[in-house]
């Protein structure tokens, strides 16, 4: 796509609503699946991320809504056969079949009426391409997690589909696995220029995979936008705190000038960018990674506006960096390098400046 | 003792010489129990499948109807299928009482919930998402329940091998309805009862060694598929 092209609709949803025992667990105005994107759908257990994907792959039934493919209204004829030929889906479980990993990924294929010729022809590039060429003749039994997901995997892209919903597809893989996987499977769909819609509740393969973001809530999309805009720019407190942003502090402005306010927390007074009036409530997110911890007063090259000294009350090793509570009379948390941490003699119960920019604040107005 | 060994020699006499009376029996129970097999697999595997796979009011009775029906005393089935035969009863038209017709028949009804339960409790047992991702695979409703009781393959042949068990080895049925007439509805265990009933032990020991092997070599062959099919 060239700068400046309108991106292609590939998928849309209108007016979607899906109810269960007459509750509304599904209720999305719109919803655009961009072709050639990866977008990830992210929230709790409950937050309808499932009932989306299924409801996309045509899965489910919808008490309303309307959806149109490529700009056409989808068929629903046969129970959306057309459709669901012409996308795939991964669950969480692989649900292979009782048979030899060729003939799970020759499935969708015979399905769809292939014959011997293509099939042979088309499956060991696919049984090559997810590293399972080797296990062709095995059954699907004696699969180990990550082999039997990457059976399942290549079982959904041998037919090409234009769509693949991914429905948090690593989830029962330990870490390991779970990354060479994600690493295989994220150059495949760029190779391939895949669209796909990934439902997850991990953060890290979301902002690895996936090209815009979508926080899901109450079966409800809460916000969604490109993954930078989303992680940087939450729309609301839940969005927010679910994507990370540890330290949100309810405020209400002070004073406001040149587009930078000072608002006031419990505890103490924040500066930020926006233009607020005096008066109004304000969430004020800061993400760990933003704020600085130093020894020394003020910090030296810094044109941090906020800077508060605090006590350390917690460190938390978090693998490559630790995560470090502050108590400023309000509480931040900071994530900092081994080597800081040994460089600062950091430890729990000692003073120190936190400090972070007015530009690193990111400020939800609230409703009072 | 003497009568146990006795029977035993006459029994491989007469297989080994292929008593014509004794073939016929043998083939005959064969014939019958494996028509009332084959009707009790395509109506069982139906119902079996489709009540496993519908959810509707009054689903749970169905179940508790069908698993009750697994134990269906072969008497009973005995005594509801000649009223139904009988020269005045609802089917009296087809006169087909004391034929192996008939026995087909009621062997079927005899059969049929037990192929029923086991199917309806190996689609249940499948993992529950497994039609969903059927579906998503392409495929027709059709090709789903085609899917499925492939998969459930395994469980199927259990219920033949439950089936045609159930239905070789019954007599209260076959004797009420079939009459036991020589030469025409006289089957391997209807047979063995006579013998016993007259004395003839030798004879009856011999045909009950002749069911006990066709039940095994059914089984065996049925067990050997099973095994089979399981790619290594």
């Amino acid at each position: 796509m060239n700068p400046g092209d309108k991106p292609l609709v590939l998928l849309k949803a209108e007016e979607l609503q899906v109810t269960r025992g007459g509750a509304l667990v599904l209720d999305i105005p719109v919803l655009e699946i961009i072709a050639g994107q990866v977008l990830a759908l992210i929230g709790p257990n409950g937050a309808g991320k499932s009932t989306l994907l299924l409801t996309l792959a045509c899965l489910l039934k919808t008490s309303r809504g309307r959806f149109s493919f490529n700009g056409r209204e989808i068929d629903a004829g046969r129970g959306g056969v057309d459709y669901r030929r012409r996308v795939a889906m991964v669950f969480q479980e692989p649900l292979l079949f009782d048979a030899t990993i060729f003939d799970n990924v020759a499935a969708g294929l015979r399905i769809r009426g292939a014959g011997r010729e293509e099939i042979g022809r088309v499956v060991p590039g696919y049984l090559e391409l997810f590293g399972i060429a080797h296990l062709a003749k095995r059954s699907a039994r004696k699969l180990s997690g990550g082999e039997a997901q990457r059976t399942s995997l290549a079982r959904a892209f041998v037919t090409k589909p234009e769509i693949v919903f991914l429905d948090e597809p690593f989830s029962s893989l330990d870490p390991p696995t779970r990354e060479a996987l994600l690493g295989d499977l994220e150059r495949i769909i760029r190779e391939t220029r895949t669209t796909a819609v990934m439902a997850t509740h991990d953060q890290a393969e979301a902002l690895r995979l996936a090209d815009r973001m979508a926080v899901m809530n109450g079966g409800k999309i809460a916000q969604i936008g490109p993954v930078a805009e989303v992680m940087n720019r939450p729309a609301d407190d839940f969005v927010a705190s679910f994507v990370g942003v540890e330290t949100v502090l309810p405020g209400r402005v002070l004073r406001s000038s040149d587009g930078v306010f000072t608002a006031e927390v419990e505890g103490g007074e924040i500066q930020a960018v926006g233009h607020l009036r005096p008066g109004e409530r304000v969430l004020c997110c800061i993400r760990p990674e933003h704020v600085t911890l130093s020894t020394s007063t003020p910090p030296p090259g810094t044109s941090a506006r906020n800077a508060f000294p605090g006590t350390i009350r917690k460190i938390t090793p978090l693998g490559l960096f630790h995560r470090v509570r502050v108590d400023c009379g309000f509480e931040l948390v900071a994530y900092v390098t081994r080597q800081s941490l040994d460089e600062l003699l950091l430890e729990e119960g000692i003073t120190v400046m936190a400090s972070f920019k007015a530009t690193a604040v990111h400020v939800i107005p609230r409703q009072t | 003792m003497d009568l146990i060994l006795e029977g035993i020699r006459k029994a491989f006499f007469l297989i080994f010489t292929l008593d014509a009376e004794v073939l016929g029996i043998t083939l005959l129970s064969l014939k019958v129990s494996g028509t009332a097999t084959l009707i009790s697999l395509f109506i069982g595997i139906s119902v079996g499948t489709a009540v496993a796979l519908s959810r509707f009011p009054g689903r749970q009775l169905v179940v508790s109807l069908i698993n009750t029906g697994m134990s269906l005393p072969p008497v009973v089935v005995g005594l509801f299928v000649t009223i139904f035969l009988w020269r005045n009863g609802p089917l009296g038209f087809l006169e087909i009482l004391y034929t192996p017709t008939a026995i087909i028949l009621a062997q079927a009804v005899i059969a049929t919930p037990i192929v029923t339960g086991i199917t309806l409790a190996s689609i249940q047992n499948l993992p529950a998402n497994l039609r969903l991702q059927i579906l998503a695979l392409g495929a027709t409703r059709v090709q789903m329940v085609w899917l499925l009781v492939k998969e459930a393959r395994l469980p199927l042949l259990a219920a033949v091998m439950a089936g045609f068990g159930g239905i070789i080895s019954e007599v209260g049925a076959s004797i009420m309805v079939g009459g036991n007439i020589r030469g025409y509805s006289r089957v391997l265990t209807t047979a063995t009862v006579m013998e016993t009933g007259r004395g003839n032990f030798d004879i009856a020991i011999a045909l009950s060694i002749i069911l006990m092997l066709l039940a095994f070599f059914v089984n065996a062959i049925l067990t050997q598929i099973q095994q089979r099919e399981r790619p290594r």
